[in-house]
């Protein structure tokens, strides 16, 4: 029985909805506009801004110039998908067994993983930031990757484990009557079932190492910095600078916002660590 | 069936994953741990010595101590209240049939996705900057004089930066939350009578309970350590310094890592007190 909704009733959800979800949008979306005016009009008032001024991309030309957008954000492809890629290598055999062949400890290892997210970076900050300048790591993208992995590795983990065990274990048993060997179980049984939980991990953990800003502003200067650092040395204005910030910053989070879109549902379970989904 | 084939085997899978998160945790815990009781100045002399307990106990008797407490609570308490009441007045409003919810949706949750030096720097310069940002030309639209957000009323100002960031959060899973609810839960009280107001408090608020409780655990210590936002807002100026950037200026802007590292176990001991709670939570539904 479904509840019946008067039109004037859904009429005015939609009204509020979408003021709502405008005003919580808008500074991404001002963003957007501004990038696309002169110096001169960004910092005119809004309406002007919206009515009076051109459009032009010249601010995107700029940004590049300026401050060598491509560059940075390779830099972030590669330390988001490297450190993500090299957690998922590690992360799915443990999930794996912790899912399929489950001991009496595996629900203390389980959390304990999660704890070791719970450790505060900045109270590790020093020993991290010596050790990186003994093995030579400071400002490079191989040290990115290891911090950035080990740092998801524990929401990787979990995210793949409560994927893997809603995989029924009875699909299992009928495939070793059929003969199935283990290395068929896993080829042919298993992996098509958890490709879908894999790629979901995959897509959150690119989406936090992306936005990640303690260890890539801390451990990077000029050579590796991702996006969030290319961003900060927006920090100190000079002269004016609204078209090519917004330019800069559309640019940091075009890509992720697009991937973000995607990833809603995984984003409640791979946060809450699956206690809400 | 799992023989004891398949448990060594099992065991030798996790293994990279346990070493890995063991050394992770183990090797620089210890060597804060170690610097804390030391005196150590790598820019003035280098380490000197044993020291006891002197840096815990100068880290708290410090001026800026107490204050950074203080900011700190504030700013989770704040960010707190506000994401997850907006929350739930978001996701009832959400879950409500409309036309486009899934654009709405979409705009909702966006924040989320920007980075966290992207939204601070865009706070900071293109809305609330006083001369050029988008409300001082809304004020002076209105005939008010604009106000320089971010140094009179700097704790405010990065509440509303990281709860617009958090929000999304909040309400995503709250809306998760409150669509799993038995609509015909709801439908049988409407038909005993129950108003609106009564099924909130009596139906959805117990059912989100978990929910809410979830947020509020996972934020906190997200926001436990907040660094980017302030780093580049405020760079802990106007009483916005929070324990974590107060330890982040020790550590690595005066270089004192013995002292910074006594305020790194503090960190560490006040997100465990946290954690315990999140874990107690998280353990129970496993065991589901």
């Amino acid at each position: 029985m479904a509840r019946a909704t008067t039109p004037r009733r859904k009429a005015f959800n939609t009204a509020l909805a979408w003021a709502v979800g405008l005003v919580i949008f808008f500074p991404i979306l001002w963003i957007v506009v501004l990038s696309f005016k002169t110096e001169g009009d960004a910092i005119r008032p809004p309406l002007e801004v919206l009515f009076d001024a051109a459009w032009t991309v010249e601010s995107y030309g700029v940004v590049q110039e300026r401050s060598n957008y491509v560059k940075h954000f390779s830099n972030s492809v590669i330390i988001a998908l490297g450190s993500t890629v090299l957690g998922l290598l590690v992360a799915v055999p443990a999930a794996w067994s912790m899912a399929f062949v489950p001991s009496r400890r595996t629900k203390d290892i389980l959390m304990w993983m999660l704890s070791t997210k719970m450790l505060p970076a900045v109270g590790v900050l020093y020993p991290i930031y010596l050790i990186f300048i003994k093995l030579g790591l400071l400002d490079t993208r191989t040290g990115l990757v290891i911090v950035l992995m080990l740092i998801n590795l524990p929401i990787i983990v979990w995210m793949l484990y409560t994927y893997f065990r809603e995989i029924p274990g009875e699909i299992l048993e009928a495939a070793r009557m059929d003969g199935a060997g283990l290395r068929e179980e896993i080829l042919y049984v298993l992996t098509p079932m958890a490709v879908p939980g894999i790629a979901s991990t995959l897509l959150l953990n690119v989406i936090l190492a992306w936005n990640e800003a303690f260890w890539t502003l801390n451990l990077t200067a000029a050579n590796a910095g991702p996006l969030t650092a290319f961003i900060a040395s927006y920090s100190s204005p000079e002269g004016l600078f609204y078209a090519k910030l917004s330019a800069a910053s559309t640019m940091a989070i075009a890509p992720i916002l697009i991937l973000g879109w995607f990833s809603q549902r995984q984003l409640v379970r791979g946060l809450t660590f699956g206690a809400v989904k | 069936m799992a023989t004891r084939h398949a448990r060594s085997a099992a065991r030798l899978m996790m293994a990279p994953a346990v070493i890995l998160l063991l050394g992770w945790m183990l090797v620089p815990l210890t060597m804060t741990l170690w610097f804390s009781f030391r005196k150590y100045l790598p820019m003035r002399g280098g380490d000197l010595g044993f020291v006891g307990f002197e840096n815990y106990v100068r880290f708290v008797k410090s001026s800026a101590f107490w204050p950074s407490i203080q900011v700190t609570l504030t700013l989770v308490v704040g960010v707190l209240v506000i994401t997850v009441v907006l929350g739930i007045l978001l996701a009832l409003l959400l879950d409500q049939p409309m036309w486009g919810q899934g654009v709405v949706r979409i705009l909702v949750i966006a924040p989320f996705f920007v980075m966290p030096t992207v939204s601070a720097l865009v706070w900071k310069n293109i809305m609330l900057d006083p001369i050029n940002g988008f409300f001082g030309h809304l004020w002076r639209a209105f005939g008010a004089q604009p106000v320089d957000w971010l140094s009179q009323a700097s704790m405010g100002s990065i509440i509303t930066i990281v709860s617009w960031e958090w929000l999304p959060f909040s309400t995503l899973i709250l809306l998760t939350a409150l669509q799993s609810l038995d609509r015909e839960q709801l439908e049988a009280a409407e038909m005993d009578g129950a108003g609106p107001i009564a099924r909130f408090f009596y139906i959805m608020v117990p059912h989100l309970a978990r929910a809410i409780t979830v947020v509020i655990l996972i934020q906190t210590i997200f926001l436990l350590s907040i660094f980017a936002e302030i780093f580049v807002t405020t760079g802990g100026a106007f009483g916005t310094k929070t324990l974590t950037y107060l330890i982040y200026q020790r550590v690595l802007e005066s270089q004192n890592v013995g002292l910074g590292s006594a305020g790194g176990v503090y960190a560490i001991i006040l997100a465990n007190i946290v954690a315990i709670f999140l874990m107690r939570i998280v353990g129970r539904n496993l065991d589901r």
